[in-house]
């Protein structure tokens, strides 16, 4: 028998094999439909995902928040897993309003320093540089979100506490000793911080607000801009003329977007914040921990009653503040866009 | 807006003009901040950790497994690179492919509300927390079958499964219309339309969309120290055990306080960063059009 793997041979079967799929009916209406679902319940998975997160971790927190109450570890800011016993359920040894601070101061601390950053860099990638520059502008403060979270954190032990602390010893000493606000800057000041913890943090959300930002930004009418600047506007006024009016929604819906990742990040806050789960410290320059760092620290040393379930529960809350966050942000943005 | 109204004398007036040159000049000069403090941070950073890292880089911690005191010298992570890949590999078979697939059902196939919904629940998973999405496959699969890289690859596949489908349903849309058109007239499917007409013209941004998935996947720390757990003692390459990983290695020698361990971490996060520049850079070279970042 001849070889079929001459090149004639080759071009008479690829026609053989393509006509009938193109002009016999039943069998590509099958597989057409096949298609069709499975592509749909692909599309789904997201919104089982989502909603097994919620499902799965309250029925994983049930057993602590049946024995606690629901609301009591919202109320309590003392976490003590040792002083935790199968038979008492008051007080609550878990409470999480001390991690919820933590995670709300961490994150402004995080957003005040980042988002100007971002709105600023992200304004020079679309209308101050140089047409070459852009490109890779943009490119560099992008490679800013591809460091990973354990780098970062690990950096922040090692290269950004020490070169902060003179600063912060600095403000310790001076707005510490203010009456009234200087609760909230005293020292001492150990390196490991709430403050740190929103640096590092301020550093991982900028790339992200600042991508969101460069799109609005872009989507300015050329038209309006150039009228701006025939006007005779400076170019900080044909920012603050054309630009920024625009896209206010969309910076605030960019903000929030990054609200919601700092929020949820874990491993470089939990390397630079201190793990100090006892209770609520108001200097911004003290020890402390949040949401998702206690969780990072303490699960697979969960090992007192409820201890495990009592972490769920923070999950649980961590999850709905990210949910609120996001889903917020993403109408925002939506809305900004769109606009 | 004031200083804007043409018609007023101000306009002409060269010392109110020198004067708003000046202010725009120095808050444009702020911006020009703004991006040098980004970038010399970015800068900073990789600089530092390549010094730290190179000192304690060799051929044997690309080679060896971790000495069983930490404050011993030598040894490398092999084991976590190792487990790395095998976690990430098995993600990406995962995520990959349903996150192409549901991009295909919401640009192809989903209509109205639910479509709508679908998409609008795949950006908020992109920003729900990763160390919630490692409490998610513990309370589902670990607490059944036990710690294991398996288990840290379901999670990472959930961190990956939205980034892909936002890049692959981005580069759909770019597809233009008339080639669906062009293809259904010639008789074929809306299966074969799309799989031999819209995935392929789609191809590069879905590639790269894909390699930033896996960059992501290769950097997350916090899920899988509820999944995979970690393994220093020897090199695991069954995923049905627990496993360590490059990441999980950093982590834990880094806040060891021993100077060898730290020196090793320094080394990993060195190689975790190439890995992670190295995908992200063959990723824009697929396709400059894609969104890099992951906001």
């Amino acid at each position: 028998m001849p070889s079929p793997a001459g090149v004639g041979g080759g071009i008479a079967a690829s026609t053989v094999r393509v006509a009938p799929t193109l002009l016999k009916r039943g069998r590509p209406r099958f597989a057409d439909r096949i298609f069709g679902t499975s592509v749909s319940v692909m599309g789904g998975i997201v919104l089982v995902v989502i909603v097994g997160m919620v499902v799965f971790l309250v029925l994983e927190g049930l057993p602590a928040m049946q024995h606690y109450g629901f609301f009591s570890f919202i109320t309590a800011s003392r976490w003590t897993p040792s002083t935790a016993f199968p038979n008492v359920s008051h007080p609550n040894p878990y409470g999480i309003l001390q991690f919820i601070y933590g995670t709300m101061l961490t994150s402004i601390i995080g957003m005040i320093i980042a988002v100007p950053l971002a709105v600023g860099a992200a304004l020079v990638i679309t209308e101050v540089a140089p047409q070459r520059v852009k490109g890779p502008l943009s490119g560099l403060v992008d490679l800013l979100a591809a460091v990973p979270s354990v780098v970062y954190g690990f950096w922040g032990i090692f290269a950004l506490i020490p070169a902060i602390k003179p600063v912060v010893d600095f403000l310790t000493t001076t707005l510490g000793t203010v009456p009234v606000i200087g609760v909230a800057f005293q020292g001492p000041f150990f390196g490991v911080s709430y403050f740190s913890a929103g640096l590092v943090l301020a550093i991982m959300v900028l790339p992200i607000i600042a991508a969101v930002c460069r799109e609005v930004f872009r989507s300015t009418p050329r038209n309006e801009k150039e009228a701006a600047l025939a006007l005779g506007a400076t170019r900080w006024e044909m920012i603050r003329i054309a630009v920024l009016p625009r896209a206010r929604s969309g910076i605030v819906g960019a903000s929030l977007l990054g609200l919601g990742r700092a929020l949820g990040e874990t491993i470089a806050v939990t390397m630079v914040i201190g793990n100090a789960v006892l209770h609520i410290n108001g200097s911004i320059f003290s020890q402390g921990a949040t949401m998702s760092s206690v969780i990072a620290n303490e699960f697979t040393e969960a090992t007192e009653p409820f201890h495990l379930s009592a972490l769920f529960v923070v999950g649980f809350w961590l999850l709905i503040v990210a949910l609120v966050v996001n889903i917020v942000a993403r109408l925002v943005v939506h809305r900004g866009v769109a606009l | 807006m004031t200083q804007l109204a043409v018609g007023t004398p101000g306009f002409r007036n060269r010392p109110a003009l020198r004067r708003r040159r000046a202010k725009s000049a120095v808050l444009v000069g702020l911006l020009i901040a703004a991006v040098v403090v980004a970038v010399g941070v970015l800068a900073w950073v990789l600089v530092y950790v390549a010094i730290q890292g190179v000192g304690a880089l060799n051929l044997g911690f690309l080679t060896q497994t971790p000495p069983g005191n930490p404050a011993a010298a030598g040894g490398g992570f092999y084991n976590g690179i190792v487990g790395s890949l095998i976690i990430v590999g098995i993600a990406a078979l995962i995520g990959i492919p349903l996150g192409i697939g549901a991009a295909i059902y919401l640009v192809e196939y989903g209509r109205g509300r639910l479509a709508d919904t679908i998409r609008f629940f795949n950006d908020v998973l992109i920003g729900v927390p990763t160390i919630v999405t490692g409490a998610f496959i513990y309370a589902i699969w670990v607490t059944r079958f036990g710690f294991s890289g398996f288990a840290g690859s379901l999670a990472l596949a959930i961190v990956m499964l939205p980034l892909v489908t936002r890049t692959t349903e981005e580069m759909l849309r770019l597809v233009p219309n008339e080639l669906r058109e062009g293809s259904l007239a010639l008789g074929a499917t809306r299966s074969q339309t799309v799989m031999r007409v819209c995935i392929p013209t789609a191809l590069p941004g879905i590639i790269t969309g894909a390699m930033l998935a896996v960059a992501r996947a290769m950097g997350e720390t916090a899920p899988l120290l509820l999944t995979a757990l970690g393994n220093d003692l020897f090199t695991e390459y069954n995923p049905a055990k627990r496993m360590s990983t490059l990441s999980l290695q950093i982590f834990d020698n880094a806040v060891t306080g021993f100077q060898e361990g730290q020196g090793r971490a320094w080394a990993g996060a060195l190689t975790l960063i190439a890995i992670v520049l190295i995908f992200t850079f063959v990723a824009r070279f697929f396709g400059r059009r894609v969104r890099t970042s992951n906001a």
